[in-house]
This record gives structure tokens, C-alpha cells and sequence, in this order.
């Protein structure tokens, strides 16, 4: 599974509680379209952490890395680079 | 503080109308377990299970008038009884009891359906007219007393808890998914809905008449008002309103510890339930017996301060210390009382404490619950006025940062990263100019429960749209109001109304046979701060300005200038031992269970279950849902119970 698809499947099970891929576009407004709440940001990136290996730094923590699955993969793609 | 009972009509004639009280009422022992009464009449049929609190010895009710042509079944008290009858006797009527229940006949006789502008109290009365065959259903201003009332087989049928409706209609015993809806976004439903089909809930501040031919007349009495925004404050200064709020304040309480039985008073620890400690401690002869409770979990504990206001004012107190697992146990029993879908485990903690000033011998108990709403003192209102400032310059970087002012207390704070608070908090800007602003990132958290419903119930609550029905309820003039008397008024009507004073009111109270009294919430506190202007409620971002000046000089510093931290308790983590659910949670949310209750999907509240057993439900949103599901469930096991004992 690549990234994009296990960063889908952790929000799909995690905070749309479904397995239907079809539920979620990867530009959907994640924080903007209420589908992951402040504290929800926190899971996602405990779990970003944990399966990448990288760590997200405070200045990082900014709704334009985290409000699409295009986005939090392409964030995490530079993260695993650097 | 007692139960209430009754119907109107002839029905189909199928039961005797005494057993169909005894059935009602006998659901209702726990709200008056020193007697039950009755009257029964030509299509009329009133009980009354009663608390013994003023008048023992004469006090039973029903109650009669004179001529016995009018009788009243009453819950709750009338404070200011001993003035009425004063008032009354002077005017040459004359009573046979010495209880607050007899001024009700006499004030009906004489200002017909007028008599309610004349208490001052906490009331769900019915009063039975028999020379114009009408019944009279009224109940107190804010919504401390419950009342519901159903109209099936020919009656109309009134109690103070659904469940003794259940008892003789099982059409009633079922979850309408509307008012689930309702319950599970607004914390509530909005009266006259609720969960159950068929049954409507008196809105607070209304009297319904019923004809003989069922003809209905609904009207408001009272009701939360304020004025119109930049009308000038009726006082000089801060000052001096907060020494008429001293005077005020004072004598809520002088009439609240009106009682044949000992008064004790919660002490949370918060500036509210202190101020009213103190006041009893300084302006009255009663002995101060105070409780309160404790938690495990140091996030949700307030013992320290709960301790430096007891050695302060040398009270006598008792504090019950509560763990995750005793919520966990308490759960359905708590659910069982509240009677309605619930987001939030906190009343099981209240329904405990409540046994225990049971058992050490107290039947009455003051509370702090209103001053928030009364006096601006919530969270929700000092982030709508952040939020508000912020968007009129939305560009702003320097507005939203006094988010981080927010939410303290909170573990997994919403405001700990600024860029994601600003995220959230930002939501919902364009109801800038609606009066449900405040509310509106609360009900998009609440609201998570709603994407578990199953695909029948999804269908049921189509077009259910939160923000828009709850506008259309709200009175014209609120257009015209402060942006603060707008959330006060929403949160009255919902949050206050629906749950604090119901489900983890008046019901965890009443559990145990406790009367709960809420001296912030005499009618003429509510008007008084109404009028005041809104910086008198928060002043910058300090709640609860004028009530902190009015109490300053009665209180330790550390708690008169504290920042409120409201109530809570653990959730989710309440249901799980070590990642093992509780043996009732597994069952309600085994998919079989699911499946046969028919409310959620089975597959997706499956997920949110693996989702809290693991430990990784942090936020609000998911708690609630996880809540909210299983209180719901808990309930419809509930009413398939109920439908088989009243088959």
C-alpha cells in the first residue's frame, strides 16, 4: 500500500469510521470540511509519526500541511527526503 | 420535591383509571417515596408520589380548594409561599394545610390562569378545574421541574418522566429519530420534541389549558428577555449594581433554605456554588452541611479548591471520590433516570453524589447551576466574543491569538497549536450575524454522532438541518439583542433547559430522592442580570465580571478571581478496563445488538468502539459519539422493556 493510500485508509477508519474509498476525494478539505477536528490533527500526526518515522516540528503544524490527503502526503513525501 | 401523574378524558375504558394512576405513579417512587395520593373524577384522574419537605404532617396532595372544585397535583416548590399566603389570608381566604401546594387553588380561584405570574419557585403543576372541566398544566420559568404530556386513547396523559407515559401507552415507548437527532446535536431536544414518539415536553415559562372537548391553549408566561443593544443600564455604576446583586442574591437563598428538613449545598469549588456557601454561612442562622464531589483523574479533580473553601468557611462537608470505573458502572443507571440520549458521562458522578447525601439523612440540596448562563460565565461565550472581534478583520494575525486565552484546563486543549484553533475556530464565520454563532462549532462537534446513524434512520432525520431549525424557534427581537444575550439565551433554552437542569439536573437528583435548588435561577436574578450590560457579564475576557464583585469580599481571593473550569468527567475511558469493555458495553455494541435496536450502523459504531477500546478517542468529538451511541442504545433496550410490561 503506498502512502497515500494508508494516509486514505487511517483517516476513512479513524474518523469517517468506513472502509468506502469512495467516501473520501484526496483534495477534500479535511480540517476545513469538519471531517478531522483540532484534536483529531493531533491523532493523525501521532500517527503520521509513528508510521514514517519523521517528526513533525511545532512551526510545522499548520492547517496547509494536514487539510488534504494530497497535502499530508506531499508533506510527508518532503519530511522522508529531508 | 415529589412526582406527578395523571389524564384527562374517558379513554376506551379498558383499565380501571385507578390502576392506570398506580401504574403511572408507581414508575415515579423514586421522585416521592413517602406516600402516594390520588383524586379521581368524572374523566379526570390525578397522583401524586411524594417527598416530604414542607408541611409533614398536613402536606399530602392532591391538594382542593375550598369548595373542593379545584384540586392540584404539584412537583417542585413555591418559595414564596409564606408571602402569597399572607397575601391570600388577608384577602379572606382560608386555607386547611400549611403547605406551599394550597396557594396554587387559592391563587387559581382568584386570577384564573394568572396564578403562575404570582410564584416564585421550581414547579410542574397540573390543576384540575371541575366547574369548567379543564385541566391546567403550567411549569416554572427556566425548566427546573420536567412535565410531559402525550395525547393517545382518548386522554390526555400528563407525568413528571416519560417513562410513567410508557407505562400505560407502549405506542409512547419508542425513540423517534428525530428527537434522537435533535439530542444528539444540540445535547437536547427542543421543546416541545422529544425523544419519544408521541410524548411532548411543557416548555419552560408556558401553561397549556385543556378543554373537556380537547381543546388545547399553549402560552408563554415568561421568558428569557433582554434589551434591545445599546439601550442605557438602569445603574451608575458596577458598583452599585453589584450591591443590588448582593441584595438579590441574598434573599434567592433566604428563600431557597425555606424547608421543614435540613438544606445542605454541593461545593464544587467554582466561584458559583462557594458564593452561595458563603451567603448562607454569612446572611443566615441555617447550618452550612455541604458535598461535593472528587475524581480520580487529576484532569476532571477540583479537590484542592473545593478544600480551601471548606477550611474558609468551616463547613461541615462530605466528599465523594469518584473512579472511571464507578462512572462506567453507574452508566445505565444514569441513563435509565436521565430518560434521554446523552453526550456526556457527568451525570453519573452527580446521580452518585446525590445517593450519598441520601444516606446521610439530607432531602434538599442547593446548587450553583444557572450563574453561567445568568451571569456570562462559560467558555463558549468568551470564545464567540474572540471570534466575533476576530471577524471583523479576518485578515487579522493578531485577533485570533486571544484563542490561546481559551480552554486552560483542558488537557488536549483545542487552542494548543494557534495555526489549527485558528483553523477550527475560524469554521462558521459566516453566521457571524446569526444568534446561534456561539453555538455553532459545539453542534458541528456534537453532530459526529450523526454520521453513525444507520441508513433507515439517516432516511427518517432527511432535511434535519441544525442551525436553521434551531433559528426558526428563536423570537424576533433577538435580532435586536447583544451578541452575548443572544448565546445567554440559546444556551438557557438549550444546554441549561434541556440537559444541566434535566438529565443531569433534576433526574441525577432525583434518582435518589434529592431536591436540587438552584438559587441563580430565581426569576428575579434572571431578569435583574438581563438588564445589565454586557461588559458587566465579561469584562475583556473575565466571565462573570458583576457576579465576582458582588461576591468578592466573601470569598478567598483564589477562588473570587479563579477562571472557571467547568464540570466534566472521564467518557469514553470510563467503559474500558485495560482495553476490556464493561460486559453491558460489549453487549450494546455487539453487532447483533445493533442490528436489532436498528438506530446505528453496525459497521461504523464497530469502528468507533475499536477506536476507544484502543485509547485512541482523545477528542471531544469522538467521546461524544461514543456517548452518545450507547446512551441511545442503553435507552431502546430500555423501552423494549417497557413495551413488554405494559403489553
Amino acid at each position: 500500500m503506498d502512502s497515500r493510500q494508508t494516509i486514505r485508509s487511517f483517516i476513512l477508519k479513524n474518523f469517517l469510521f468506513t472502509d468506502d474509498a469512495s467516501a473520501l476525494a484526496d483534495d477534500a478539505a479535511l480540517i476545513r470540511g469538519g471531517i478531522v477536528d483540532s484534536t483529531g490533527v493531533l491523532e493523525l500526526i501521532e500517527f503520521l509519526e509513528e508510521r514514517y518515522a519523521i517528526r513533525v516540528a511545532p512551526e510545522e503544524m499548520i492547517p496547509a500541511h494536514f487539510d488534504s490527503i494530497d497535502a499530508i502526503d506531499a508533506f510527508v513525501a518532503r519530511k522522508r527526503q529531508a | 420535591m415529589c412526582g406527578i401523574a395523571g389524564f384527562l378524558g374517558h379513554g376506551d375504558g379498558t383499565m380501571p383509571p385507578r390502576m392506570l394512576l398506580e401504574r403511572m405513579i408507581g414508575t415515579l417512587r423514586h421522585r416521592g417515596p413517602d406516600g402516594f395520593g390520588y383524586h379521581e373524577g368524572d374523566g379526570i384522574g390525578l397522583a401524586h408520589a411524594r417527598l416530604s419537605i414542607i408541611d409533614l404532617a398536613t402536606g399530602d396532595q392532591p391538594i382542593h380548594n375550598p369548595d373542593r372544585s379545584v384540586w392540584t397535583v404539584f412537583n417542585g416548590e413555591i418559595f414564596n409561599y409564606v408571602e402569597l399566603r399572607d397575601t391570600l389570608v388577608a384577602q379572606g381566604h382560608v386555607f386547611y394545610t400549611q403547605s406551599d401546594t394550597e396557594v396554587i387553588v387559592h391563587l387559581y380561584d382568584r386570577y384564573g390562569d394568572a396564578f403562575v405570574d404570582h410564584l416564585n419557585g421550581q414547579f410542574a403543576i397540573a390543576l384540575w378545574d371541575a366547574r369548567r372541566r379543564r385541566l391546567v398544566l403550567a411549569r416554572d420559568r427556566t425548566g427546573i421541574r420536567p412535565l410531559f404530556h402525550a395525547r393517545a386513547r382518548g386522554r390526555t396523559w400528563f407525568a413528571s418522566e416519560p417513562r410513567a407515559l410508557h407505562a400505560v401507552l407502549p405506542e409512547c415507548a419508542e425513540l423517534d429519530p428525530r428527537g434522537v437527532a435533535q439530542a444528539l446535536s444540540y445535547w437536547a431536544c427542543v421543546d416541545p420534541d422529544t425523544v419519544y414518539r408521541g410524548v411532548r415536553s411543557l416548555p419552560p415559562g408556558h401553561v397549556l389549558a385543556i378543554e373537556h372537548d380537547g381543546r388545547e391553549t399553549l402560552r408563554r408566561y415568561w421568558d428569557w428577555t433582554f434589551p434591545a443593544r445599546g439601550s442605557p443600564t438602569p445603574y451608575a455604576s458596577a458598583e452599585q449594581a453589584a450591591g443590588a446583586l448582593r441584595e438579590l442574591l441574598v434573599d434567592a437563598v433566604r428563600l431557597q433554605l425555606r424547608a421543614d428538613v435540613p438544606v445542605g449545598a454541593y461545593l464544587s469549588g467554582g466561584l458559583d456554588s462557594s458564593g452561595l456557601v458563603a451567603i448562607i454561612r454569612r446572611f443566615t442562622d441555617a447550618p452550612v452541611r455541604t458535598f461535593s464531589l472528587a475524581f480520580e483523574d487529576a484532569e476532571f479533580d477540583e479537590s484542592a479548591q473545593q478544600q480551601a473553601m471548606v477550611r474558609h468557611l468551616g463547613t461541615d462537608h462530605s466528599t465523594l471520590r469518584v473512579s472511571s470505573r464507578d462512572i462506567g458502572t453507574a452508566f445505565p443507571t444514569f441513563v435509565r433516570h436521565a430518560g434521554s440520549p446523552v453526550l456526556r458521562t457527568a451525570g453519573a458522578p452527580l446521580m452518585l453524589l446525590a445517593g450519598m447525601v441520601r444516606e446521610q439523612g439530607y432531602k434538599v440540596v442547593l446548587t450553583g447551576e444557572g450563574a453561567d448562563e445568568v451571569f456570562g460565565g462559560y467558555d463558549l461565550f468568551k470564545e464567540a466574543k474572540v471570534r466575533r472581534f476576530w471577524a471583523r478583520q479576518p485578515e487579522s494575525r493578531f485577533r485570533p491569538l486571544l484563542l490561546g486565552r481559551l480552554y486552560g484546563y483542558l488537557a488536549r486543549s483545542p487552542v494548543q497549536h494557534a495555526a489549527f484553533a485558528q483553523s477550527f475556530f475560524g469554521q462558521g464565520m459566516q453566521h457571524a450575524a446569526s444568534p446561534v454563532f456561539a453555538h455553532v462549532p459545539r453542534w458541528t462537534t456534537s453532530q459526529r454522532a450523526l454520521q453513525f446513524l444507520s441508513a433507515d434512520w439517516r432516511d427518517a432525520v432527511s432535511g434535519f438541518d441544525p442551525v436553521a431549525d434551531y433559528e426558526s424557534t428563536l423570537p424576533d427581537a433577538i435580532a435586536t439583542w447583544s451578541p452575548i444575550a443572544r448565546d445567554q439565551y440559546v444556551e438557557a433554552k438549550t444546554l441549561l433547559a434541556g440537559y444541566l437542569l434535566a438529565a443531569q439536573g433534576d433526574r441525577v437528583a432525583m434518582a435518589a430522592s434529592i431536591e436540587g435548588r438552584v438559587p441563580y435561577l430565581d426569576h428575579r436574578l434572571v431578569e435583574f442580570a438581563s438588564r445589565l450590560p454586557p461588559q458587566w457579564k465579561i469584562h475583556g475576557l473575565t466571565e462573570k465580571y458583576l457576579l465576582r464583585k458582588a461576591l468578592a469580599d466573601l470569598l478567598p481571593a483564589e477562588i473570587a478571581t479563579r477562571t472557571k473550569q467547568p464540570y466534566r468527567a472521564p467518557d469514553s475511558a470510563s467503559f474500558f478496563v485495560d482495553g476490556v469493555p464493561l460486559d453491558y458495553v460489549a453487549e450494546q455494541f455487539s453487532p447483533e445488538r445493533l442490528r436489532e435496536a436498528g438506530c446505528f450502523d453496525p459497521a461504523a459504531a464497530g469502528r468507533l468502539f475499536d477506536k476507544c477500546r484502543a485509547g485512541r478517542a482523545t477528542g471531544f468529538a469522538d467521546n461524544q459519539a461514543f456517548v452518545g451511541i450507547l446512551s441511545t442504545m442503553l435507552l431502546e433496550a430500555g423501552l423494549r422493556d417497557a413495551r413488554r410490561a405494559a403489553a
